[in-house]
């Protein structure tokens, strides 16, 4: 159905940036431009979920050119609710940002950057066309590079130099992978692609494009073996940053591989494998790279690692009960891991450190913040029921149904490092005894900060938090909605119908 | 190259080079042209001029910041875009007037969209350049 409106989530993202950038010098009217902006984005988000809910896939043909020429934009359920999922996730970070984002970086534009940044993610989960899609990628890493560097400090230019350097690596090979396919087929728009993939006869070249797809996806969703720039950078910026490339820069990555590995490229035994064999040693390879570490902030760079493996198992095993299992845990995942840089950017506003081994004792300190923050760690975990545990059964139980006895292994021994992982961190942050830290001179401690800041930390992590409860405890309605989109993935009939009419 | 021919030869190349860069904008719907050339053009005469007579000088020329112009180009492009909306249009359709203007001929939403995108290129252009510039 057509509906022009579907591209409202990300003009008014560029509308709240102009807004921002008018105000440039006054920092105060940016913070509360920047907040009520994501309040409205959200309510446009949720309007848009609850219209494609009822009425079916809504596209948009821009500028009035119909499909296949143009380019469409279509909001079907996954899209609006990545699209939902991102403006939660904005407007928790844009509170977070208020009470932890130093003012020198404000005045370099950080809030106008941080709202291209969502604008180019809402772009990239409603656009309709391939190339549209890549131009949306590279927004959101332009933005990311600047919001990576913002601030100028040693370690962040060395973190930015590993991840602009991989993300560009990935966005050509993604670049070479579509002129190829526009050379294969002639067309842009993916739901033609993928008529016209599907009758192409030269299966090789057909393979060989997917692969260089999954190679560029993979870069930027930290798949193994390119995933090294993820830890590299990830640690780097403020926590506010970290939380909203950590929640969502990499998932936009899978959420791509996922659209395009069940619209485009149907995965035939060897793909499949591939990618199964691929997500399995990204669960070790992030579980074991999160054992070793001490950095707080490392050890839940490596996580997300960890489980973007989770997410592409889901995708390798390829039965729709295990694909509704990766889009639960991405739905997940985007709140737990935002929340969780949070969580560790507050602690070290109370201690100065991120390292494991000298905090401690938060708990006895701080017990009802340790309460909070328990919960996304929980999540994460997967203790039922909280969220992270209805994605793994579902996942679980399509690789069961499908005798994928390796996948089944590894998504249990997966879950089971994370648990050590975790469990490892609560005792080492939250229970042991830890030594007195001296005191630093440039940091800003939590209790010299004003009300409204603190107020600010605090507020975003307990949202967050909800949210994260609300999808454990609400997760029938979820499940749901997660095992609908599987189905419409599975078969895009209705996405083709929608976008080519008939 | 504080020569004396050079900074006589700015002080006209500036009005020309900018009346040059608007034809170049007006010229780009249908002829190579537009946004982008024209305010990389508008640039590189505000540039000829600080390299004549000082970046100072140049500055003083402008009543404000040129970073202010990205703002105000992208929010005539957004606007230019979005407009369409409020006619039940899909985003970035283009709008015609009736009648023909005069010497332009007829103006159309596009040419709006231009104009922010010329506008945000020289703001960003001369910020890079003169943010540069300040750190040397």
């Amino acid at each position: 159905m057509n509906n022009p409106y579907i591209v409202l989530p990300v003009i008014f993202q560029l509308f709240i940036a102009v807004l921002l950038m008018f105000s440039w010098n006054s920092k105060n009217i940016q913070k509360l431009i920047s907040v009520t902006g994501s309040l409205i984005a959200l309510v446009i988000s949720i309007l848009l979920l609850v219209k494609v809910n009822t009425e079916g896939i809504q596209i948009m043909q821009a500028g009035g050119w119909a499909a296949p020429f143009g380019i469409t934009f279509v909001a079907d359920t996954f899209s609006s609710l990545l699209v939902l999922l991102t403006a939660i996730a904005g407007l928790a970070v844009s509170v977070y940002s208020v009470g932890s984002i130093r003012n020198a970086r404000v005045k370099f534009g950080y809030f106008p950057i941080f709202h291209l940044l969502i604008m180019g993610l809402s772009g990239a989960f409603l656009t309709g066309d391939i190339f549209n899609l890549y131009v949306w990628f590279e927004i959101i890493i332009i933005s990311s590079f600047v919001l990576l560097t913002i601030g100028g400090e040693k370690a962040q230019i060395e973190g930015a130099i590993k991840y602009v350097t991989m993300n560009l690596l990935a966005s050509v090979i993604f670049l070479t992978a579509i002129a190829i396919l526009y050379g294969l087929t002639g067309s842009l728009n993916m739901a033609d692609l993928s008529l016209r993939v599907a009758e192409i006869e030269n299966r090789g070249l057909v393979n060989v494009t997917a692969v260089l797809f999954l190679v560029g996806f993979g870069i930027k969703s930290a798949v193994f073996p390119l995933y090294f720039w993820l830890p590299a950078s990830y640690h780097t910026p403020p926590p506010a940053i970290s939380a909203i490339f950590g929640g969502l820069l990499t998932k936009v990555g899978v959420y791509a591989l996922l659209r395009v590995f069940t619209l485009i490229f149907v995965p035939d035994a060897f793909l499949s494998t591939v990618i199964m064999v691929l997500a399995i040693f990204t669960i070790l390879s992030g579980g074991i790279g999160a054992l070793i570490q001490n950095n707080m902030r490392k050890v839940i760079s490596y996580l997300i690692i960890c489980h973007i493996g989770f997410m592409l198992a889901g995708l390798g095993v390829y039965s729709s009960l295990a694909i509704a299992g990766a889009i639960f845990y991405l739905v997940h995942d985007i709140v737990v891991k935002t929340n969780l840089f949070m969580v560790s950017g507050l602690i070290f506003k109370f201690k100065g450190t991120y390292s494991m081994r000298l905090l401690g004792s938060f708990y006895k300190e701080h017990p009802k913040l340790s309460l909070l923050m328990a919960v996304p760690l929980f999540s994460l975990v997967g203790i039922p029921p909280l969220s992270g545990f209805w994605g793994k059964l579902l996942i679980l139980q399509g690789a069961i149904e499908q005798t994928n006895i390796l996948v089944v292994v590894f998504v249990i021994l997966g879950s089971f490092l994370t648990l050590f992982i975790i469990a490892r961190l609560w005792s080492e942050v939250f229970w042991k005894d830890g030594p007195e830290l001296p005191e630093k001179k440039h940091i800003k401690y939590f209790n010299a900060l004003k009300p409204l800041k603190r107020r600010a930390m605090i507020g975003s992590i307990l949202f967050l938090s909800l949210i994260s409860l609300g999808i454990g405890f609400g997760a029938e309605w979820v499940m749901r909605l997660s095992i609908k989109i599987a189905e419409n993935l599975m078969d895009p009939t209705q996405y083709i119908q929608a976008v080519l009419g008939n | 190259m504080k020569t004396i021919i050079f900074k006589t030869a700015s002080a006209y190349l500036l009005p020309l080079l900018l009346l040059f860069s608007i034809f170049i904008l007006l010229r780009g719907h249908y002829l190579p042209g537009g946004g982008f050339v024209g305010g990389l053009m508008a640039s590189i005469a505000f540039v000829i001029h600080s390299f004549a007579n000082g970046i100072d000088k140049t500055k003083n020329i402008m009543t404000f910041h040129p970073g202010f112009l990205m703002p105000v180009g992208l929010l005539l492009a957004l606007v230019s875009g979005a407009l369409p909306l409020f006619f039940g249009d899909t985003f970035m359709t283009g709008l015609w007037m009736e009648n023909a203007v005069p010497v332009i001929g007829k103006v159309g939403s596009a040419l709006f969209f231009d104009t922010g995108v010329y506008l945000v290129v020289i703001g960003v252009t001369l910020t890079i350049i003169f943010t540069i510039s300040e750190g040397l």
